[in-house]
């Protein structure tokens, strides 16, 4: 605990010792977990999966770049630059779902609770796996005006979010009738539903994020961060809505039908360091936040008491993830140095 | 810019009117036994013959930011791009991004001053536009984007000079130097140039702004100069050698040199120079500057593409070196006087 700078705070709790270390030896960009087993998305080629107390074994599903991936707790899904959309299950199997015509990029993958999938290359979304009674395995695709920046499905039925420049496209794959659009000027790229369904928020190009309260379509702005915001992360039950891009975690209330709108956000583990990646508990009030300067935080929301759970020193964090029971949290480095805690 | 240059990726970004040669030139960058491993993003993906294992196809998406500066525009497609590219770091050396012909260089510039996260791992080398010496002449009347692709060029490959006598060589060469006589030009012929004059330039690394003079060319029989002399204003050309030596002011596309021997006033100076980007930002392509401030040892540098600028200190004056203060702008129906105006109310009266 040397090197830890605790800011204003005199002390802080600490359960670094607790924290089991994990050495992935390749960069990655992010970390899911596939029920209990942890599997670390590497920049290139391989997915690493650390199961109970064994090592990371690479698991190859990608000739190239590692460019997005998502998952629902079961599957993780990836897309590459190889035109390649790839599954892996938490028994490590693999699975190739789509692969480009053309070999585009894979810009970004969503994944559906019931089993439909989504990618997306330049300017087209595709779906897949509709549950659609007359042909269960028919991809459907939408283009939008410009490239894809980000993709979301609803938590209810099946709509799915398509983020572009100038503002996001909701659409109903299975569902005849025109897409909605709603408009917003500049770049949007990661999107995202609220869990209750109510609110679409963006975050954009520029440092800010926006919102749509669905019901009206009003507009939320949410400004004031010095950076990009790259991570997002709804707090237990969509109360709140965690974002990276400061030297704090920013929260955002939405726990009112009226969300954010003229609320000032939370700020809470301010650190004299950029936040890069922000995960919160399935279901108690816990987030965890990681820096640039590589501090992982464990913040208890009631009253914003920290709990350091890997000090600074090394790569920016890169990814976070709970497993669904909330017993596991993994953290990763961009180096792909990595933990597991049971806290 | 300066800092940490070594470590960031070099992107050459390579322009030119349709026909002019850029693939020829990327596939001879591609071709050469240099060692060096390219990715190379393209607008026209799998149309053109290019071999070269890591080939992106771009669209071109060109956005504005929202920060209420209309000429604030950036590549969209480029961020993603390179943002993708950095996940398959080590596995090549530089980046050249081949724009369409009908292309404005600038979004693709300000990409990188704009965007934080390009920023932090690419760096800009040089804007390099091929050039087709037999109907450049052309393009420049008829085709806004072909003037500004040489406005905007640190480094112009004016190809098939095998196509053209030397009275028409002369003569592009001459409209060329009325744009841009700032630019490094090299005459070929398919494209034959050495790739240490297209690539590794720096052209803006802010440490390597070390003169901003007007490119001469070596060989005698095209030598010309054609100098704005600093404040006072006076024009000279030199006719060295006697033939095919026109000189041509293009009607709306201009370049301004200024000059000082006296020290400025950064009180006054810095202030001058951002309202000056501000307000005719759209019409200034390019600015670069090494300047002089007073009661200050150490050189200053600054660059910029349209309202974008950046500056530093760079080093302190050497003993003996004459502390000048130079600043050059290439654009667009440039208002001459009064930037030359502004420029002399800098400066420190002694």
């Amino acid at each position: 605990m040397t090197d830890f700078d605790p800011g204003e705070s005199a002390s802080i709790v600490s359960v670094t010792d607790k924290v089991r270390s994990i050495a992935i030896g390749a960069p990655v960009s992010a970390v899911h977990f596939l029920k209990e087993t942890a599997a670390f998305v590497g920049s290139e080629e391989n997915i690493f999966v650390v199961a109970g107390e064994g090592e990371p074994t690479p698991i190859a599903v990608h000739g190239g770049g590692i460019l997005c991936a998502a998952s629902d707790g079961k599957r993780l899904l990836t897309g590459g630059d190889d035109g390649k959309v790839a599954s892996v299950d938490a028994k490590g199997e693999v699975a190739v779902l789509a692969t480009d015509a053309k070999r585009r990029w894979i810009d970004n993958v969503a994944v559906h609770p019931d089993g439909a999938f989504a990618w997306s290359a330049g300017k087209t979304a595709f779906v897949r796996g509709t549950k659609n009674q007359e042909k269960p395995d028919q991809e459907k695709s939408l283009d939008v005006p410009s490239t894809v920046g980000g993709l979301a499905f609803a938590p209810k039925g099946l709509r799915l979010a398509v983020a572009h420049y100038n503002g996001v496209t909701l659409w109903f794959p299975n569902m005849a009738g025109e897409p909605e659009f709603l408009p917003w000027a500049g770049s949007h790229l990661a999107v995202t539903f609220s869990p209750d369904n109510k609110f679409l928020v963006t975050a954009m190009h520029e440092p800010a994020l926006h919102g749509w309260r669905l019901s009206d379509n009003r507009h939320m702005r949410m400004t004031g961060y010095p950076a990009r915001v790259r991570s997002i992360a709804w707090s237990a039950g969509g109360k709140a809505l965690a974002t990276s891009g400061a030297d704090m975690v920013i929260m955002w209330p939405f726990a009112s039908k009226d969300g954010p709108m003229g609320k000032e956000p939370a700020m809470v583990a301010p650190l004299k360091s950029r936040v890069t990646a922000v995960a919160c508990h399935p279901d108690q009030a816990i987030l965890v936040s990681g820096y640039e300067d590589g501090t992982v935080l464990m913040v208890r929301l009631s009253d914003g008491a920290e709990i350091l759970v890997h000090k600074n020193g090394g790569a920016a964090i890169a990814g976070l993830a709970w497993n669904a029971k909330g017993t596991l949290l993994a953290f990763v480095a961009e180096d792909g140095e990595a933990g597991l805690l049971e806290p | 810019m300066s800092e940490l240059t070594s470590q960031k990726i070099p992107v050459t970004v390579l322009t030119g009117y349709l026909g002019a040669g850029k693939t020829t030139l990327l596939n001879r960058i591609l071709s050469e036994n240099h060692g060096k491993k390219y990715a190379v993003i393209v607008n026209e993906f799998g149309e053109i013959g290019i071999d070269n294992d890591l080939i992106i196809g771009a669209d071109e998406e060109v956005f504005e930011m929202n920060n209420g500066c209309v000429c604030c525009t950036v590549r969209g497609d480029l961020v993603r791009i390179l943002d993708g590219l950095m996940k398959r770091k080590g596995k090549f050396d530089a980046i050249i991004v081949e724009t369409t012909g009908l292309a404005d260089p600038a979004p693709v510039a300000q990409t990188f001053f704009v965007d934080e996260d390009v920023q932090k791992n690419a760096r800009l080398d040089a804007v390099v536009t091929v050039a087709d010496a037999k109907w450049l002449s052309d393009r420049l009347k008829d085709a806004p984007e072909a003037k500004n692709q040489i406005a905007f060029a640190d480094v112009i490959v004016l190809n098939k000079t095998d196509l053209v006598s030397r009275g028409e060589l002369a003569e592009v060469e001459a409209r060329i130097r009325g744009i841009n006589p700032y630019a490094k030009l090299h005459r070929t012929e398919r494209c034959k140039v050495a790739l240490s004059d297209v690539l590794e330039r720096g052209a803006f690394d802010l440490d390597r702004i070390l003169e901003i003079e007007p490119d001469f060319l070596e060989e005698d029989d095209h030598d010309h100069d054609h100098h704005h002399h600093d404040h006072d204003h006076h024009h000279h050309h030199d006719h060295d050698h006697g033939h095919g030596l026109k000189h041509y002011h293009d009607e709306d596309m201009q370049s301004l040199s200024l000059s000082s021997d006296k020290p400025l006033d950064p009180q006054r100076f810095m202030p001058w120079l951002q309202n000056l980007v501000a307000t005719e930002g759209q019409k200034i392509l390019r600015s670069k500057g090494i300047l002089a401030f007073h009661d200050d040892d150490d050189r200053y540098v600054f660059q910029g593409v349209h309202m974008m600028l950046e500056g530093d200190h760079q080093r302190p004056w050497k003993d003996g070196e004459e502390r000048l203060s130079r600043l050059v702008f290439i654009g667009r129906e440039l208002p001459e006087e009064a930037i030359r105006e502004g420029f002399e109310s800098c400066i420190v009266a002694r």
